[in-house]
């Protein structure tokens, strides 16, 4: 055991010395100690009850202040904290044409879900939502309603109707929550530049809106930025022009029994779509959902025009006699030696003999294969390959779509001499009709390249040359030569100077070589060929035109007359005067007096 | 003749009892205590009506209830508030006895009335909520214990006193009642404090605080929802809180009018833990500015009576006792204003409860008794402070 010590020792000692009891002196010093100590704690907890005193004063005043506080402030409409936590951005651009007509537009409608804990009667709930959505599963609202669920969605979007139906029921557990929709007014107009668009997070309150293919897509964050304050998306489409294309195609595309269609129009100076289709399409307004047993090039959700590649044919005819032009190689009048002939193995021939020898301007015409690939043969693959890499034949479409970013034309690898031979009338070598289109745009607009857009911009980009003005010049007519006296003579029109050029392609077998009856038929044309303002391509995929005794297949009698009818139409929509031929002076009867 | 027979009449050491309570009371507080009890009515006749109509009594079933408690309290406070500092502490460290042992037995014969969780006994005509009873014992018996650890050769009080905290705290989270619970750790922190404990245990307790904050939050999904409620950004209008806010907007300073609120009919604890938002909306925020004055002015004139006080043991147990009474009004009021979570702590005096407003009375009691003037030693200390 640990003694105590004894203190004060000295007193204590004399004390015992003395014979005294010393504990009393030990309880005096300890009771002034105790004094002592006392008074310093006290003076401690002077200073820290005080620190209590003024921490409760504080925060009794603070407690105060945040109730004024509250009680000015203005009252304000309590809003129901979502379940997602931060609200929903919804304010999504519009997308419009190029004179601002609406293609995309948001509308306000109601969400319906059930809060089954606030349900009066479920059972008749669950019937009387079968009678107004006879796509809901009776069964499954009932189960849902009954079971532990505090929250069901029921429908994403209400019509007004719809909506007073719904209300009619009377059951406080039904709820309504605001909701944005996109809108596509114009149905299936401009279907798979639009693309479509679909819910992502959703809330009570709002919801917010994804683009999911096409323009929606690829500028969604534009559309959804604020920082845009409302202003709307301007596309280069002229709606009047695309639907008069649409409905030309697609009675062509009927008429001429076709699986499918795609049309191109484009501005030839600057590379701006002015009007794309491809058929079948769809309603974005009500996007089919992906179908595994179509096969992609079928379904109506692919875009023939920009994801679609095809060995074109004839068409490329023009790349061929455009480069031997531009190299100086041959002029039109250049006669060519249109003999058969075997290169590799393999064999070079035409649908008709033209005779031993036809001149450049002929080899457009009459569209022959031999003179086209000994066209080719005097510049060879070396310079081949980079012309029509120049002309954006080569490489994946620049234009605003997703699906047009990896779309990469086919080509062989190794570009042998059988390849540019085949190449030069277009077979081998697989490009989307928009690929097409910019090519002729490129070289008919006086040889400056353009790149393909549908987004409206004050400057589009332009360059750099690929042919020079004479080149462009000599191809314009001899374009307009294949209308007036070729194969293209159905696409005339009367006033828009019409000049174009066809192609007809077996379709390969996926089995190995080509289908005799399946063709890809081609109308690539420019109006009017003076001047070109625009490049119209037009493409029918199979058609088969039997208004004759024998079923045609070929360009000149499908896809031409479509070209035809889709540029008489445009044209006027466009803005294009019609030239005025002079009048015939027999016509004119002077009255005699 | 009678004196020199039997001697003169035996003069009473000491004053007359009730003349020298009156006169070394401290006469504010017993003021602000009583305004408090009359605001209490006066707002129960507003808030309570809902919860008469709905459990099928008169209107002012619950306001004559509280008028009977109530002055049970008042009774309880002034024979409490007669007691010497000695007696206080032997009858606090009793009743923390009765106190405890009523709080252990919560979970065998406690009832929860639907609220999730245990923190009454029922006794048919009324409910007894012994936490409440626990927290004035609690904090006598740990007074006497830290004073006790300043007595030379005294024992190891402060350890012992935390010890009994933690016991404690532990019977309170069971319930779960975690506002009570950190109230008895607040309490004890600050008896800790004035006892004059080092500064550097002081913030080692603060984390500890914060350490089991965290844990109760991972581990108690009803702690867990009160705190995300608080913390979430938007304001839920359908949570009490919500229709707190509400509430205090609509009254504005002067108040709808008598009778006029709407809170109460919407609020299920409008007579307990939001009656200051009914207080708002009826009688406008000037009302509660008035009501929190009543409460700063307890708190401060307690504490300041408290800084002459040189007995440990008074000044330890006043402190503790003005603390939690200060800190239960404004938690309270904190969570109706939104500066809290939701902690269901009653606001002492007005709030309904038999329990709570016994219990109030009781620890006022106390603390007056604690605050009552009287004669600090040596009186060269207090000159002392004038050199």
């Amino acid at each position: 055991m640990i003694r105590t010590p004894l203190r004060p020792l000295a007193r204590i000692l004399q004390a015992r010395a003395a014979g005294e009891n010393p504990d009393a002196i030990e309880r005096e010093n300890i009771r002034l100690r105790h004094e002592e100590m006392r008074d310093r704690s006290r003076d401690q907890a002077e200073g820290r009850l005080l620190m209590l005193g003024l921490f409760f004063f504080c925060a009794f005043s603070a407690v105060g202040a945040r109730m004024g506080l509250i009680a000015v402030a203005q009252p304000s409409e309590p809003q129901l904290a979502s379940n997602t936590g931060p609200t929903i951005p919804t304010d999504r651009a519009d997308i419009v044409d190029r004179d601002g007509r609406i293609l995309a537009t948001n509308l306000a409608t109601y969400s319906l879900y059930a809060q089954p804990q606030d349900m009066i009667d479920p059972i008749h709930v669950a019937k009387a939502l079968v009678k107004i959505f006879p796509d809901l599963d009776q069964a499954r609202l009932v189960k849902d309603f009954t079971g532990d669920r505090t929250f069901v969605w029921i429908k994403r979007t209400l019509s007004p109707e719809e909506m007073q139906e719904v209300h009619d029921i009377g059951d406080p557990g039904l709820l309504f929550g605001p909701r944005e929709m996109r809108l596509y007014p114009n149905g299936h107009l401009a279907a798979h530049i639009l693309g479509g668009a679909t819910f992502g997070r959703e809330g009570v309150d709002s919801a917010e809106i994804v683009g999911v293919a096409g323009i929606e897509k690829q500028y969604d964050g534009w559309l959804r930025d604020p920082a845009n304050a409302g202003r709307p998306l301007r596309l280069t489409i002229d709606l009047r022009a695309q639907a008069a294309m649409r409905e030309v195609l697609d009675a062509g595309m009927h008429l001429m029994n076709a699986k499918g269609a795609a049309a191109v129009l484009m501005e030839a100076k600057t590379g701006r779509i002015v009007a794309m289709t491809s058929l079948p399409d769809f309603d974005p307004n009500n996007r089919p959902v992906y179908n595994p047993k179509v096969k992609p090039g079928d379904s109506p959700l692919f875009n023939r025009a920009v994801q679609g590649l095809y060995e074109l044919g004839s068409v490329f005819k023009i790349f061929d006699v455009g480069e031997a032009l531009n190299l100086g190689l041959v002029t039109p009048k250049t006669m060519i030696d249109t003999k058969p002939f075997r290169i590799g193995g393999f064999l070079i021939h035409d649908f008709h003999n033209y005779g031993s020898k036809l001149s450049v301007a002929d080899v457009i015409r009459e569209s022959s294969n031999i003179g086209a690939a000994r066209i080719a043969m005097m510049f060879g693959g070396d310079k081949q390959k980079p012309f029509l890499q120049s002309l954006g034949l080569l490489d994946p479409a620049p234009v605003e779509l997703t699906a047009a970013a990896g779309v990469q034309p086919i080509y062989p690898k190794k570009w042998t001499d059988v390849s540019t031979t085949t190449i030069a009338y277009g077979h081998g070598i697989s490009v989307s009709p928009l690929m097409l289109a910019t090519g002729y745009a490129s070289l008919v607009n006086g040889g400056m390249r353009v790149y393909p857009t549908l987004i409206e911009t004050a400057h589009p980009r332009i360059g750099p040359r690929v042919v020079s003005e004479k080149t462009s010049a000599e191809l314009r007519s001899l374009l307009r030569y294949v209308v007036t006296s070729g194969t293209a003579e159905y696409g005339r029109v009367k006033g828009y100077d019409v000049g174009g050029k066809t192609g007809t392609a077996d379709k390969p077998d996926p089995q190995g070589g080509y289908y005799h009856d399946k063709v890809i038929s081609t109308f690539a044309s420019i109006f009017p060929a003076s001047d070109p303002k625009y490049v119209l391509v037009t493409m029918l995929d199979e058609p088969t035109d039997t208004s004759g005794p024998v079923p045609r297949r070929t360009a000149g009698y499908t896809a031409v007359p479509v070209g035809g009818e889709i540029i008489r139409r445009v044209a006027p929509l466009l803005g294009l005067r019609p030239t005025i031929e002079p009048a015939d002076q027999n016509a004119i009867t002077l009255a005699r007096n | 003749m009678t004196e020199m027979v039997y001697g003169t009449v035996r003069v009473k050491a000491g004053d007359p009892v009730l003349p020298r309570w009156w006169r070394t009371v401290d006469k504010w507080t017993v003021a602000c205590v009583l305004l408090l009890f009359g605001l209490g009515l006066l707002l129960g006749l507003a808030a309570s009506v809902p919860l008469a109509t709905r459990n099928g009594f008169p209107p002012f079933h619950y306001v004559e209830r509280q008028a009977v408690f109530g002055l049970v309290g008042m009774v309880a406070m002034f024979f409490c508030s007669l007691l010497t500092p000695d007696q206080v502490r032997r009858f606090g460290v009793l009743g923390f006895l009765f106190a405890f042992v009523a709080l252990a037995f919560l979970p065998v014969f406690g009832s929860d009335f639907g609220k999730g969780a245990v923190r009454w006994y029922s006794l048919g005509f009324a409910s007894v909520q012994p936490s409440e009873f626990v927290k004035p014992a609690y904090v006598i018996l740990c007074a006497w214990l830290m004073a006790a650890s300043q007595e030379i050769n005294g024992p190891p009080g402060k350890t012992a006193s935390f010890a009994v905290t933690v016991v404690v705290v532990g019977f309170l989270a069971m319930e779960p009642d975690f506002g009570q619970s950190a109230l008895v750790i607040f309490a004890w922190g600050v008896m800790y404090f004035v006892a004059g404990a080092p500064t550097l245990i002081l913030v080692g307790v603060a984390g500890l605080v914060s350490g089991g904050g965290v844990i109760a939050y991972d581990y108690s999904t009803h702690f867990a929802k009160r705190i995300d409620s608080f913390m979430s950004a938007d304001l839920n209008p359908r949570t009490q809180v919500g229709y707190a806010i509400n509430a205090i907007q609509e009254g504005g300073f002067w108040g709808v009018g008598v009778g006029q609120g709407q809170v109460k009919w919407q609020l299920p604890d409008a007579h307990t833990d939001f009656i200051i938002a009914v207080a708002a909306e009826e009688y406008g925020t000037l009302m509660v500015l008035f009501v929190l004055s009543l409460y700063t002015t307890i708190v401060v004139r307690s504490l300041t009576r408290l800084m002459r006080e040189r007995d440990p043991f008074t000044r330890i147990a006043g402190t503790g006792l003005a603390c939690i009474f200060g800190v239960q009004a404004l938690v309270n009021v904190s969570v109706a204003v939104r500066l809290m979570p939701a902690k269901g702590m009653t606001l002492p005096f007005i709030s309904y409860g038999g329990s709570s407003i016994i219990a109030a009375g009781i620890t006022m009691g106390m603390l007056l008794a604690l605050t009552r003037t009287r004669p600090q030693g040596d009186l060269g200390q207090v000159f002392k402070r004038g050199r």
